[in-house]
């Protein structure tokens, strides 16, 4: 493997809530080269946006702050970087785009002048090129008659065209890495076999690097090249995708991929019940010592109660945080 | 729908309101118990009905409601409001000599508690712990509580009284000479204290709407777009969040125009402010009808008016309102 272009390293980023202390992120250690699609799966609530938030350095403070740990983009450390120095980062350097295009786009300007707002502010381009760079844009996310598209308000698109448009905005400047935030939750389903596909080809076509949060399964076997799987604010478990999806070391990820519903040939009633993880995501504030995902867990042992489990290699670069694994 | 389109239907409904406020004011003063030949049957040290009657007679008072409304309307389009007996002079001409200190002293009051307002509630909005936001409260808590007439005597006991900074009151200084800038500067000069006092109540409306407005938008998705796009904090402020969450603001400005005029008639006596609420307060002490309804013939048109400008206003703001 080269260098990774991002690297986080021990990443802990606290929230103060009225609650205590919520440990959201708790030493997460992740890492991306160029040209790849890293995967990160997880439920709800386990810190998956948020790791795609501090990597922004958007972390809402207060109450939340980076408490520890680093975050390297080709070897610049990027927290405690000032707010101007961060904004410069930002849209240039990393492209971001989020789960709810219906609501993620300025509904008082046209989609054309929000793409050609991050080219003017990272590339000192007058209105006119950066417009143009719009519409070249919108045609590279496949948006039919661009130059048409390009003056209409956001609230005159499908949802589909919105998230092209998000993924237009973010890739304006050319960055070396685009964190795509569940890009495709609030789309249905054969808009979310295109949405992918655009990613994929412009991923080759651009050689940037992908930083993929979802809890599609399925979109991580087809698109990503590692993964790692996310519980409680920790990495429980990293590696390629075949090793990972194929053989699967902690429970939580084996839990998560018999979760994921197949098509079968059977009759409804000779089908299997889909089986699902019991229990909830703990409350972040009270975590106790021994592993997030013991109350949850069915090969649980004592130990899995008294000490949280390190990430380490079970074979090769596959790395595991549990107990019972690789015994 | 062009806005040029939207703009003409809308002074369309307004001509028609307009209309209905004339037939509505005749008919009100109409009804109203005692009129002109009474007040000035009064002011002569009374007279018989034969007097009475003749001076009725000599204003077409006699003749019946719907040719009195007929003849009132029908001067209404050559521009005839008819004539004050009791500032002797053509009403329209009475009004018109009045309304722009109105206007100035509105408009001006306006501009201030709208922009300082929403200044001031974008900046609370931006840190909702800080001090500018307890500001807030408290200015929105006295501004709602306290009324224009004691803010406006208290500024002129500080300001005119303790430090004489400002003049008491009226519009120009006879005593000043000059070319329009130092005229103008003059006006000015005198404008600061009703201005300010006309602003009071509506910069705490005002601000308080702008913070909640600002605290939603703020939260919205598309201002964590602009950021991950690294626009720097500033421009997210006025130009992602502000826009946004200026349409509430617009949108009460625009109905509260009609208070502001009400108001202006008790700021204008408190500052002998030589405008339509000192001549309306003084032609309804005199009873002169003709004037009175001049006076509200010409707020309703200006309210009317502004209300077509916030129209345009929000449609300017917000590509999403549609023709409707």
């Amino acid at each position: 493997m080269s260098a990774p272009l991002l690297s986080v390293d021990d990443l802990v980023v606290d929230f103060s809530t009225r609650a205590g202390n919520a440990r959201v992120l708790d030493h997460v250690s992740l890492e991306v080269t160029s040209g790849e699609v890293l995967g990160i799966v997880g439920e709800s609530g386990c810190g998956k946006s948020m790791t795609a938030l501090s990597i922004m350095g958007l972390v809402p403070n207060p109450p939340g702050k980076v408490t520890s740990g680093s975050i390297r983009l080709e070897g610049r450390e990027l927290v405690g970087l000032s707010e101007a120095e961060l904004c410069e980062v930002r849209g240039r350097d990393i492209g971001m785009i989020f789960q709810e295009p219906m609501s993620s786009l300025n509904p008082v300007f046209t989609v054309g002048e929000q793409i050609a707002e991050s080219v003017r502010l990272h590339e000192n381009a007058s209105p006119k090129a950066a417009m143009a760079r719009a519409v070249e844009m919108l045609r590279a996310v496949e948006i039919p008659e661009p130059e048409l598209r390009a003056k209409a308000y956001p609230h005159q698109l499908s949802g589909g065209m919105r998230q092209r448009v998000m993924i237009a905005i973010a890739l304006a400047c050319r960055p070396r890495v685009l964190i795509a935030d569940e890009p495709t939750t609030a789309l249905d389903a054969t808009v979310q076999a295109q949405i992918f596909d655009l990613l994929q080809d412009l991923q080759t076509e651009t050689g940037t690097a992908i930083i993929l949060i979802t809890h599609d399964m399925g979109a991580i076997a087809e698109l990503a090249d590692r993964v790692a799987v996310m519980y409680a604010g920790r990495v429980v478990e990293k590696g390629t995708v075949e090793t990972v999806l194929s053989n699967p070391q902690h429970p939580y990820t084996k839990g998560l991929i018999t979760c994921v519903p197949h098509l079968e040939p059977e009759p409804p009633m000779l089908r299997e019940p889909l089986p699902e993880i019991p229990g909830v995501v703990p409350a972040l504030t009270d975590l106790g010592k021994g592993c997030a995902f013991a109350p949850r867990c069915l090969e649980r042992i004592a130990q899995c109660d008294d000490s949280k489990p390190p990430l380490k290699a079970t074979t090769g670069p596959h790395l595991t945080a549990c107990w019972v694994a690789g015994q | 729908m062009s806005l040029i389109r939207i703009i003409l239907t809308r002074i369309g409904y307004g001509l028609v309101l307009l209309l209905a406020v004339l037939v509505l004011n005749f008919t009100l003063v109409s009804i109203a118990p005692g009129d002109i030949a009474d007040s000035i049957a009064g002011d002569m040290g009374g007279a018989d009905a034969e007097v009475i009657e003749e001076i009725r007679a000599r204003y077409g008072l006699d003749k019946p409601f719907l040719t009195q409304l007929w003849r009132y309307m029908s001067g209404i389009f050559s521009f005839d409001l008819g004539f004050s007996y009791f500032f002797n002079t053509p009403v329209t001409e009475l009004v018109l000599e009045r309304l722009p200190a109105t206007l100035l002293l509105v408009v001006s009051s306006q501009i201030l508690a709208i922009v300082t307002g929403t200044w001031l509630g974008v900046m609370a909005a931006r840190n909702p712990n800080g001090l500018l936001n307890t500001i807030v409260t408290f200015l929105s808590l006295f501004g709602f509580a306290a009324p224009v007439f004691w803010t406006g005597i208290l500024l002129i006991i500080t300001f005119v009284s303790v430090f004489p900074i400002f003049p008491v009151g009226g519009m120009r200084d006879v005593t000043v000479e000059g070319g329009f800038f130092i005229q103008a500067l003059d006006v000015l000069y005198h404008l600061i204290l009703p201005m300010v006092t006309l602003a009071s109540i509506y910069l705490a409306l005002y601000s308080r709407l702008a913070r909640a407005s600002m605290q939603e938008v703020l939260g919205a998705d598309y201002v964590r777009t602009a950021r991950a796009k690294g626009v720097p904090e500033r421009t997210v402020l006025y130009k992602h969040a502000l826009r946004n969450a200026l349409g509430p603001v617009i949108t009460v400005a625009g109905l509260q125009f009609a208070s502001v005029i009400s108001g202006a008639v008790v700021v204008e006596a408190v500052f002998s402010w030589p405008g339509l609420g000192t001549l309306a307060l003084q032609s309804i002490l005199a009873r002169d009808t003709p004037t009175i309804m001049g006076i509200l013939f010409f707020s309703s048109l200006v309210v009317i008016v502004f209300n077509i400008l916030t129209d345009i206003a929000l449609r300017l703001v917000d590509p999403r309102i549609k023709a409707g």
